[in-house]
């Protein structure tokens, strides 16, 4: 019988979302246990932060005063070339671009499944992440939320092997699919034609395409092409830009409609 | 017999389910003992009056919400592997160190078995027998991690 009961429930979860709301609701079941197992590296963490000298503090703090002066004058910039973006929007009847917030969240675990690459971070629908929100570090992409429970959920890599993107090369805009491969450090572009216009050193963007992720967020940079003219298409190799598997801070895009 | 202490059942597979999900180096993920299975061997054992093929399903259940793996995946496998421990606790107990080792090794098999099973239902392959090391470093395990449960357990009376 309840061999039964968990072969019928493997079968619903597998082939079905009947089960997805079930899940967000227990999910938050699941976040004190990452919480917990997380609490001696985060001890580690504290520690090595008390444990600074005074040189050292100094030293970062003049190497960050730098750094907010450098991204302050790049600011400067960026706030002309929106203006003018918008300006030259206008002229062209475009769409207007949509509005998006950034929240901040901390990953607190990774999934013990060595097949999948699932990060869990510590904000879920109460402070506005939803499933299929982009997550993001300082680098590029890193994935998408695909369970949001109340105040955790757990984010697809974009390296798994079963998370495909929608990307754009910044160099001609040549449009493609990344796929992941399940190596951290490398995804696919899938049926891109041999005589595609790429090469080495390309940095690919989110295109936007397919309405998951928002455009123009940087996703990786191609390695290495090999075109076999025995075979239709290329084979390109792509370095990811977001840190996969060392960001411990993560950004949540979240559009608002 | 009166319940007593039931408690420090609960416990370990807290405890069991915390180390289920505490995060390992990439390498070594796939020599993750299945902490789980291996309580269930012991307590269905130890109790078999008590403990049947509910409980562990409903152990299997809570790991799959907490390891965010197809529901009813660990509830299926732990249920079987229960099944398979209740059928033959008289000889677990009547086996030598060395010989309940192997045969940990056989029964936490048969619940990678099932592990992979669904696995490669929701489409991840599995390189080779690679699903079968927790199965390996479960029965190393074993001869550790009993021999003091044992002792808590009977120090507690845990009936």
């Amino acid at each position: 019988m309840l061999g039964l009961a968990a072969v019928a429930l493997i079968v619903i979860s597998l082939y079905t979302d009947w089960l997805q709301p079930v899940r967000e609701r227990v999910a938050s079941l699941a976040a004190p246990f990452y919480w917990l197992t997380g609490a001696p590296s985060r001890v580690g963490d504290w520690a090595g932060e008390q444990l600074r000298t005074r040189e050292e503090l100094l030293e970062e703090n003049s190497r960050l005063q730098h750094q907010v002066l450098l991204l302050e004058q790049q600011t400067q910039l960026l706030a002309a070339v929106k203006a003018e973006n918008t300006q030259l929007k206008e002229l062209m009847n475009s769409a207007e671009s949509v509005d998006q917030k950034v929240l901040v969240a901390q990953v607190i675990g990774v999934s013990p499944d060595p097949l999948e690459h699932v990060l869990i971070i510590d904000k879920g629908r109460d402070d506005g992440v939803r499933q299929g929100t982009a997550i993001m570090d300082a680098a590029g992409l890193l994935g998408q939320v695909i369970e949001a429970g109340s105040s955790s959920s757990r984010v697809l890599l974009i390296t798994d092997a079963n998370h495909a993107l929608p990307v754009q090369v910044l160099r001609n805009s040549v449009r493609a699919v990344a796929e992941g491969t399940g190596d951290l450090y490398r995804l696919k572009l899938r049926h891109l034609a041999n005589t595609s216009d790429i090469r080495e050193g390309d940095l690919l963007l989110s295109s936007g395409l397919g309405g998951r992720f928002p455009a123009g967020y940087p996703v990786g940079e191609v390695i290495s092409v090999e075109r076999d003219p025995g075979r239709a298409f290329a084979d390109v190799d792509v370095q990811p830009r977001g840190m996969m598997n060392r960001s411990r801070f993560v950004l949540a895009v979240i559009v608002q409609d | 017999m009166e319940a007593h202490n039931r408690w420090f059942i609960l416990f370990t597979f807290v405890v069991g389910l915390l180390l289920s999900v505490m995060p390992l180096p990439l390498d070594w993920q796939w020599f993750r003992p299945a902490f789980s299975a291996l309580l269930v061997i012991f307590w269905t054992t130890r109790m078999p009056q008590d403990l049947g093929v509910g409980v562990a399903w409903v152990v299997g259940l809570v790991e799959d919400i907490i390891t965010g793996a197809t529901l009813g995946a660990h509830a299926l496998s732990l249920a079987v592997l229960a099944y398979f421990s209740l059928l033959t606790y008289q000889r677990t107990r009547a086996f030598n160190p060395g010989q309940q080792l192997m045969w940990v090794f056989v029964l936490v098999g048969i619940n990678q078995l099932l592990d992979n099973w669904v696995h490669s239902l929701s489409g991840k392959s599995v390189p080779g027998l690679v699903f079968l090391w927790p199965a390996l470093t479960t029965a190393l395990l074993w001869p550790l991690v009993t021999p003091w449960l044992q002792q808590v357990a009977g120090r507690l009376q845990v009936r």
